[in-house]
């Protein structure tokens, strides 16, 4: 099993579930930070948020839908 | 906003009511175009059904409240009928195609995007528009932007449980999260005034080409009617489904012609918003409409290929323009 991309935390320090989408990225809801496995910390700002799960995003952690050129369906 | 100047017999005979000069009765039978021609990239049609839904949105000065007036609505679903049998009789072949594939929601929305697909208007925007080309398109799209989402709000008080949820979280991030300064219409206002253009509502609809008014009105024709609600969110997710990677690109061309960061700002704003809104928008929204009621497939179907149908229509008007000579928007926007 590999170390997750991203973790995800509320606001009072629980950990947030990752909601997998297809081959696309995976949804946080209720998140008030995205940490990376270097261990920065992302700002969450969204009700829910879209997190990069192909590596290829330009505004990592975020999705920016850049899955869909690199493995289009 | 004041009302438009008509373009054509039919809003002459609309606004003319609007305006208190003429007989509310005319409104009972109007001279709608021959049956034999599309309404999608007429003028006079189009404008005159923008107007007439405009009254369940913002309204107008010159007049107090001709909303739930019977003859203005009679009027209203005399343009619906003509405007959702075409949309329903070119969409046909494709909903009926993707209803025979067993497959789930997210791919069948896939082909559909696969199959209707359009003249690539962000790429062009990308890397060949003018200065001006990328002016006069957002002059054009800021009759949708700057009621953001409002369209689709009409749709909440309709349904119920998990897309309801979905849907209001949706339209949460739409409406800033709970910061009016991040009003997505908002957003848009600045980054029309940061490129020097009006970023009063409804400023351009004079100039504004009849197929972008039809974009404008399917999402009011899904809003309004709750016998709709499927198309309307199928439309949603057909929408968020599209935007995100395009986004991209039209930031990408704004800053290439020199225009300020505020004006990217609206467009790098969506490509992260969207990408987020297109998983929300199929999975919890259509999905969980789908879900308590799985007879409203078809019309899901049928709002997110109107929506790529309406897409097409336009995208092909607006690169017919740009090879042309410059528009009526163009000229007003000129830098």
């Amino acid at each position: 099993v590999t170390e997750p991309l991203w973790r995800a935390f509320s606001r009072s320090g629980q950990a947030v579930p990752l909601r997998p989408c297809d081959d696309g990225p995976v949804l946080a809801r209720d998140a008030a930070v995205v940490v990376d496995r270097a261990g920065t910390e992302h700002e969450v700002t969204r009700p829910v948020v879209a997190l990069c799960t192909c590596g290829k995003s330009q505004r990592l952690p975020w999705c920016d839908s850049t899955h869909k050129v690199v493995r289009p369906r | 906003m004041r009302l438009p100047r008509p373009r054509g017999p039919l809003a002459e005979r609309v606004l003319g009511v609007l305006h208190g000069e003429q007989d509310p009765g005319g409104l009972r039978d109007l001279p709608l175009p021959p049956a034999s021609s599309s309404v999608l990239d007429d003028a006079d049609f189009q404008l005159t059904l923008w107007v007439l839904y405009e009254l369940h949105y913002r309204g107008f000065d010159e007049i107090d409240d001709h909303e739930w007036d019977p003859d203005v609505i009679a009027a209203r679903g005399q343009l619906e009928v003509r405007f959702e049998a075409e949309l329903r009789r070119r969409t046909a072949d494709e909903v009926r195609r993707v209803l025979e594939v067993d497959e789930d929601l997210m791919h069948r929305i896939q082909r559909l995007v696969s199959t209707i697909e359009g003249p690539n208007v962000a790429g062009f925007l990308q890397r060949e528009a003018t200065v001006d080309q990328v002016r006069g398109f957002l002059a054009r799209r800021s009759l949708y932007h700057l009621k953001e989402s409002d369209p689709h709000s009409f749709v909440l008080a309709r349904i119920d449980g998990r897309a309801k949820t979905a849907l209001a979280e949706l339209q949460y991030d739409e409406y800033g999260a709970g910061r009016p300064e991040r009003l997505h219409a908002r957003l848009y206002a600045e980054a029309l005034r940061a490129s020097g253009l009006d970023d009063g509502y409804g400023a351009y609809v004079e100039q504004t080409p009849a197929t972008t008014l039809a974009v404008n009105n399917l999402m009011s024709l899904f809003g309004l009617h709750r016998r709709l609600r499927g198309a309307a969110l199928g439309h949603l997710a057909a929408f968020e489904s599209t935007s995100s990677l395009p986004c991209r690109r039209i930031a990408a061309g704004i800053e290439r012609v020199g225009l300020p960061e505020a004006t990217a700002a609206y467009f790098h704003e969506h490509v992260e918003a969207d990408a987020v809104h297109e998983q929300v928008a199929v999975r919890d929204v259509c999905g969980g409409l789908l879900e308590s009621d799985p007879g409203l497939l078809p019309d899901v179907l049928f709002g997110v290929a109107a929506c790529l149908l309406l897409d097409v229509v336009d995208g092909a008007d607006l690169m017919g323009e740009w090879t042309d000579e410059p528009s009526a928007l163009e000229e007003r926007t000129a830098s």
